[in-house]
């Protein structure tokens, strides 16, 4: 099934339900655990408290303990745990309580899991999932509000997702653990508990990994964005509708592979983009899609590549702080009008 | 010497060791010529302890170690030419050329590197080990490193997690006694690596790793310890490596008479040499055919490292993902 053929299914299959992120997280890794012995899920409070975050709540119950597995907190050792686990043939999914903490693993994560299939001339391969939420969530300060998308996305030999729909979530978490590449699967936090209309119950339905999806179409400028930002994005398209600017959404949902073409299509329509994400501005996401349109999409350009980001500072505590840290409707608005000369 | 050595048996070890000596040799004769480049660690001098161990272990068991990795390789029985053109970056290597001497692997001889980060191979080992005990297959994971690496967080972590799920693995210490330039008076508070496991129940013990029997008795009880399901134990191997850390170390941090008093009084080929003569009554002659073979073998993976064609171009893209990965 491709993309296309889903949006089709979204407007007429009531087959479609509502269900948080959280739940549609948990129903993927569940269905994914019935259908293959290999798969297992690991990590810091995943089996017996259900979750730091409720996201494997009842896994524990339905699989049991060899396959629903609490670590010790030792995120080194559990994340090149799991990868030798995938190097023995299974199927891991190691979650992280927050990618925050994958910091302390990154090694495993970027030699251990992406370069082993190439340093070993294609013997090896690592079928691994690292997931977990990634960026900020609220008033937890700077060491536990970070977006690793680009770090991550930086790397070949690994695949980045970050979705934000529920129905993308278990569709793509699905997708991440049937791969047989190491996949870093970053989810958010305060999208846990938003519900969405849009997930299958398709036990054999999977999003193919590398696809944006465009949320919103619109003639005037393309806005980019993934995770929790694709929200303030369609918020700052209604609001630039009410001032007469149609802005096209695309959801990133892959970091890695990048799906460029639906974004040079979009450009190739509306000659205007902005790229928003939440993580800092230096190398992120948007400033290798300015650079991707500078390569490919130049001549279609009426207007320089304008990225809407996390501010350049470690994330403060202080409430009005942390407001201003964070891209806000606002900035996105101001930053669609800026690039179609609009004040 | 165990007595379940059988003359066979022996002449397999010797043979073993020998090759990796006589292989190593030639590395670095190679190393010189230029043909190998980068970085190369010699095995030569720890070759007993490889030997040994590999001689109790089963099919499916499995074998992780870090950067000095061709004596592991040899011993596993990979085919020295694959090695030896590895070694040389051509595409008849057993990573075709992208890995090199650090990156080795061999899915066939559940050979799984070859890994350059210094302790990281060990909870990969114990995550080897953790598919073991969930497919139930009774096998053990062999899990080698330095002494130098044995100072590294993540080694605590495995021990852990090792001791906890009772996985089963053998961490095996190769201590010889230098982390690169450092000796392990300088980099260890408490030299007993082997006991380091104590906090969590891990039995550990430390043999003679210049003398292949005693590997052997020790792999054997710490094999049978992992396999029953009583969980992990580590190994301490007391051995010597001869060359420096590296083909670039000149190793002016220990003294030419350390060096050859180890040479002259405890190498582990002669050892066993004298062992199969004196005690197995193994004739010379028998000794002398495998020398000759293990010389032919080597000159002919060498032959082979410097006639395989290097890696065709189009192979900069190609594993990078298991699919084809389209360029940007």
């Amino acid at each position: 099934m491709t993309t296309n053929q889903r949006e089709d299914i979204l407007m007429t299959d009531s087959s479609l339900i509502t269900l948080s992120v959280r739940e549609a997280l948990r129903d993927g890794m569940a269905e994914e655990m019935t259908r293959d012995e290999t798969v297992f899920l690991m990590g810091e409070e995943v089996a017996e408290y259900n979750g730091a975050y409720k996201v494997s709540q009842g896994l524990l119950d339905q699989f049991g303990s060899k396959r629903v597995v609490d670590t010790p907190i030792t995120e080194h050792g559990f994340a090149g745990l799991g990868v030798g686990a995938a190097f023995g043939g299974l199927r891991p999914i190691v979650e992280f309580m927050t990618f925050n903490f994958s910091m302390q693993a990154i090694d495993q994560i970027i030699n251990s899991a992406a370069k082993t299939l190439y340093m070993s001339g294609g013997q090896m391969g690592c079928p691994i999932v690292f997931r977990g939420p990634n960026g900020a969530a609220s008033r937890v300060g700077a060491q536990h509000s970070q977006c690793y998308a680009s770090w991550y996305a930086h790397c070949p030999g690994l695949k980045v997702i970050s979705p934000y729909s529920a129905g993308d979530a278990k569709a793509l978490l699905k997708a991440a653990i049937r791969d047989p590449n190491p996949v870093v699967f970053l989810e958010n936090e305060l999208l846990y508990g938003r519900s969405f209309d849009d997930v299958s119950q398709d036990q054999d339905y999977v999003l193919p990994i590398g696809k944006a999806l465009v949320r919103r179409e619109g003639k005037d400028v393309t806005l980019t964005a993934f995770s929790i930002m694709v929200g303030k994005a369609l918020e700052a398209a209604d609001r630039l509708a009410e001032e007469g600017i149609e802005a096209e959404v695309i959801d990133l949902r892959t970091l890695r592979p990048l799906d460029v073409d639906t974004i040079i299509e979009s450009v190739v329509k509306t000659n205007r983009i902005v790229s928003i994400e939440e993580s800092w501005p230096f190398a992120g996401i948007g400033s290798e899609i300015a650079a991707l349109m500078m390569e490919h999409a130049f001549d279609y350009l009426d207007a320089p590549v304008l990225r809407v980001t996390g501010a350049d500072v470690p994330m403060p505590y202080a409430a009005n702080l942390e407001h201003l840290a964070l891209p806000q409707v606002d900035s996105i608005v101001e930053a669609a009008k800026a690039v179609c000369y609009r004040t | 010497m165990p007595k379940s050595l059988t003359e066979k048996e022996a002449l397999k070890a010797y043979r073993d060791m020998l090759l990796i000596r006589r292989f190593e040799e030639r590395a670095s004769q190679l190393y010189g010529m230029g043909l190998i480049a980068g970085f190369c660690h010699l095995y030569i001098g720890q070759e007993a302890v490889v030997v040994g161990i590999q001689s109790v272990l089963k099919p499916q068991d499995t074998v992780i170690t870090a950067y000095r990795d061709h004596g592991h390789m040899l011993a596993c029985d990979m085919d020295p030419k694959g090695v030896m053109a590895e070694l040389t970056g051509r595409s008849g290597g057993y990573s075709r050329g992208k890995g090199g001497s650090m990156h080795m692997f061999s899915r066939e001889k559940n050979f799984f590197g070859g890994h350059g980060i210094v302790g990281a191979q060990v909870p990969i080992g114990t995550g080897l080990a953790f598919a073991h005990k969930y497919k139930e297959d009774k096998g053990v994971c062999i899990a080698s490193m330095g002494d130098g690496a044995s100072n590294q967080g993540q080694v605590y972590e495995s021990y852990n997690m090792a001791a906890l799920w009772k996985l089963p693995v053998v961490y095996v210490i190769e201590n010889n006694h230098y982390g690169m330039g450092t000796s392990v008076e300088r980099s260890s508070a408490g030299p007993n690596y082997y006991g380091r496991g104590q906090g969590w129940g891990i039995p550990g013990e430390k043999a003679d790793g210049m003398i292949l029997g005693e590997v052997r008795e020790a792999a054997q009880r710490a094999t049978d310890h992992a396999r029953s399901g009583k969980g992990p134990y580590i190994l301490e191997f007391d051995t010597y490596r001869y060359r420096g850390h590296s083909m670039s170390d000149p190793a002016k941090y220990r003294s030419k008479e350390e060096v050859e008093d180890v040479k002259i009084h405890h190498d582990p080929i002669d050892h066993f040499k004298t062992y199969m003569i004196e005690t197995l009554k193994i004739k010379e002659d028998q000794i002398k055919a495998i020398d000759d073979e293990v010389k032919e073998t080597v000159l002919e993976a060498v032959e082979f490292s410097k006639t395989s064609p290097e890696p065709d171009p189009s192979e900069l893209y190609t594993d990078i993902l298991k699919e084809k990965v389209p360029l940007q």
